[in-house]
């Protein structure tokens, strides 16, 4: 309670002052959902380079990866970014799941245990944000728990929040669907990967976070 | 054979989070999926997802989570609003909360209308139980 009345005084500061010169931004959403290949297209459009390694593997991402300052503009507007790239939240995580990808045993269970503390750091990180971008693999049910948690939890501390399906290049990519399980938020359909519709997921980011 | 364990709420409501996310995990550790009445904050979610990475183990792959509770379709601000803060105070009893052991079920799939609940095959599931 104390947490949401600060976070709210925070805010309303920030906007009078007009404060929210740089944004915390963070990447939030399940294992391979397309994080990382997002933070790279962000980092890869604004600054020249790459922000860290996507694969298919799940939890390829286990640490907290982050860009100090992006600076992103769009119709004449900038805004400035520390821009973070979070470990997928997961509800389970078995070791033998990697297996499947050609990993060793010894490699699976290093990336299991790594991928658990992965979880714990993105989960500890959300306290940090300023504004966060949801990414959903739009080929998948949006209606797990682990999004809910998601966007309850960010509901809560009152943090501004764009949903980015991804993957919409896809064939069974479905935005309706994520639209209507989280109606009372921006959905914008976009493939990080090949860049469709980046455009306009900049100008939907410069209205979510002023 | 499953086990399904029904939870009231009032076997819960008046433990503080860290001690019925204690109690529920420690529930799902015995391969127990629980049908709990009510649901969890979202505080508490994210702390049993927390608490749910801690303890993995060989033997604990983690837990399947599915919440169902009703939601009205359209709703002015104030009402919206009010509701909120009325279902804070109530400590979330409305719905119901599913939880499982990852090791029995493979996947919650949740439609608005419905929700299906994959087991995995019990073949594997012997082989791991054998592996305790």
């Amino acid at each position: 309670m104390l947490k949401k009345i600060g976070g709210s005084i925070k805010r309303f500061l920030n906007s009078l002052f007009k404060a929210k010169k740089h944004v915390k931004l963070g990447l939030y959403g399940p294992p391979n959902s397309g994080k990382t290949t997002l933070a790279n297209r962000i980092c890869k459009d604004w600054l020249g380079e790459e922000m860290g390694q996507a694969s298919r593997i799940p939890h390829e991402t286990r640490e907290i990866q982050f860009k100090e300052s992006v600076l992103i503009k769009s119709n004449g507007k900038e805004l400035s970014f520390k821009l973070i790239d979070t470990p997928g939240i997961a509800t389970k995580i078995d070791y033998e799941d990697f297996l499947k990808f050609n990993l060793s045993q010894k490699e699976a269970k290093e990336r299991a245990k790594e991928a658990t503390k992965g979880v714990i750091e993105a989960i500890k990180w959300l306290d940090n944000m300023d504004a966060v971008v949801v990414v959903l693999d739009s080929t998948k049910n949006p209606y797990s728990q682990v999004n809910i948690t998601i966007i309850g939890n960010l509901a809560a501390r009152e943090i501004p929040v764009l949903i980015a399906a991804n993957k919409v290049d896809l064939r069974k990519a479905n935005i309706k669907k994520i639209e209507s399980a989280f109606p009372q938020y921006k959905v914008m359909g976009i493939s990080a990967e090949r860049g469709d519709n980046i455009e306009q997921f900049y100008k939907t980011l410069f209205k979510v976070v002023r | 054979m499953l086990t399904l364990q029904y939870i009231p709420l009032n076997e819960i409501e008046n433990l503080d989070s860290q001690d019925k996310i204690k109690k529920l995990l420690s529930l799902v550790k015995e391969d127990k999926i629980l049908l709990v009445e009510g649901r969890l904050t979202p505080a508490e979610e994210v702390k049993l997802i927390e608490s749910t990475m801690e303890e993995i183990s060989k033997s604990f792959k983690g837990i399947e989570i599915c919440t169902v509770y009703p939601q009205k379709k359209r709703e002015v601000q104030f009402f919206s609003r009010l509701r909120k803060e009325v279902l804070n105070i109530l400590g979330y009893r409305q719905g119901i909360t599913i939880i499982g052991p990852a090791s029995i079920i493979k996947d919650i799939k949740r439609d608005p209308t419905k929700i299906e609940l994959l087991t995995r095959n019990s073949k594997k599931f012997r082989r791991m139980q054998a592996k305790k």
